[in-house]
């Protein structure tokens, strides 16, 4: 199998086909639940998802939900709003703050922030962001993250995140994600639907997202999508273009950013290809050539992937259980076996 | 802190580092030095951020983030000689 730069180009009409019977079979026959919740945010890959469920479920039987939090963009419950208008769908809004609020997540995060920025102030107007070494094509760093704060006028200062400060932000984060999802099971329990998760095949093979968070849903149906793939679904599915646009972000922390600068490294056009190139065992010199890169570019990200995919197996590990215990081998007496003699 | 009259034993307290906070291991570190941490799934990412403040605190050398590469971090041998690189450039300083 030869690699060439449209290697990743889909048959949408089929694979949107093929999406909407895997919906209908596993939320309806698998599952046995009416229909589907699924959270969207404004971005392309719950854009996707609502249109594959509404082809699968017809309108009436799926629920949209935005749910932004005080860091949220503004914009992206304006575009949330413009793409279930243009599917029929009436979306629900639940502004998570007060829930986050209670579970002490913005406090907790920002006293981890002051740790290293002790004059990280968010009420001045400070936001603070977690970042990874950019241009991963032109150099091999390892994955450690750094904390930006940026200042009400726009200047921006980042210092190393030591371990203990790093944990910390993080869990306090993941309450977000986590938060959402005991939404979106809310919802679907009180109609006994399903939950459709919304993650794509670089979120979710690379470890982009939070166990018990959105990673948590009854079915998957983009997992196995390259982002620049879903791009393409969009485009067929007529998800609107302010959408199909828009720059991907986390919509996590209260800094703006893009999902290149906190996790991925590399444009999705050149990262995508890339990696479909390792996955098919095509050797470093020929994806370079290809791609017109050198072959060291491209072994740094063949490296990249590989050890995102190892250190975030725990992500997609489902809880570990002992098997049955091994039956006693010692006769087992009426009086024992708590029977009546 | 690392003194000048054990800069030669680099090794050992990385190793012991390593099994007791990364590994969970009590038989010590069962790897040579040259094993790759990475390849061999010894440490994730955030046992190399563990690493590096380990690195700094014991050895007293400042690690800058465009430091942090395979390079200088992927096995105790790389470890071992970046930090003697840094004490060295340190003292000569």
């Amino acid at each position: 199998m030869s690699f060439h730069p449209h290697a990743l180009k889909l048959d949408p009409a089929q694979e949107t086909d093929r999406i909407v019977r895997f919906l209908q079979q596993t939320v309806r026959q698998t599952f046995r639940r009416h229909g589907g919740v699924l959270g969207i945010s404004g971005g392309v890959d719950s854009a996707v998802v609502l249109a594959l469920a509404v082809r699968a479920f017809g309108p009436q039987r799926v629920v949209a939900i935005m749910m932004p939090d005080q860091d949220s963009d503004p914009l992206s419950e304006t575009l949330a709003r413009e793409l279930a208008a243009q599917f029929g769908v009436e979306p629900l809004l639940e502004n998570i703050t007060p829930a986050l609020s209670g579970f002490e997540c913005y406090r907790r995060r920002d006293d981890a922030i002051r740790r290293v920025f002790p004059d990280y102030d968010p009420a001045r107007g400070d936001r603070a962001k977690l970042v990874l070494p950019p241009d991963l094509l032109e150099s091999g760093t390892l994955n450690v993250y750094s904390v930006t704060v940026v200042r009400a006028d726009g200047r921006q200062e980042t210092r190393p995140l030591p371990p203990r400060e790093f944990l910390e932000i993080v869990a306090a984060s993941n309450f977000k994600q986590r938060t959402r999802m005991s939404t979106l099971y809310y919802h679907a329990e009180a109609r006994n639907y399903a939950v459709i998760g919304t993650a794509n095949k670089n979120e979710h093979a690379l470890g982009f997202f939070v166990k018990h968070g959105d990673g948590g849903a009854d079915v998957q149906p983009i997992a196995h999508l390259f982002k620049t793939q879903i791009y393409q679904l969009a485009e067929y599915l007529n998800v609107p273009e302010a959408i199909r646009r828009r720059t991907p972000t986390t919509d996590t922390y209260s800094a703006p950013q893009d999902q290149q600068e906190f996790f991925f490294r590399l444009p999705f056009a050149t990262l995508d290809l890339l990696w479909y190139a390792m996955e098919t065992g095509v050797p470093a010199a020929e994806a370079a050539r290809v791609m017109g890169l050198t072959e060291a570019q491209v072994q740094h990200v063949y490296d990249d992937v590989r050890r995102k995919q190892r250190t975030t197996e725990y992500l997609r590990t489902p809880a570990l259980m002992l098997p049955p215990p091994v039956p006693s081998a010692a006769p087992v007496t009426a009086r024992a076996a708590n029977v009546a003699p | 802190m690392t003194t000048p009259t054990d800069i030669q034993n680099i090794e050992h307290p990385i190793r012991a580092f390593i099994a007791s906070n990364l590994l969970f291991s009590s038989d010590g570190f069962p790897y040579s030095d040259d094993a790759s941490f990475l390849r061999e799934g010894i440490i994730d990412s955030l046992g190399v951020v563990e690493l590096v403040a380990f690195v700094q605190k014991q050895f007293g050398v400042t690690v800058a983030q465009s430091e942090v590469i395979p390079d200088n971090f992927d096995s105790v041998a790389k470890l071992a000689a970046f930090v003697r690189r840094k004490l060295a450039a340190t003292q000569a300083g």
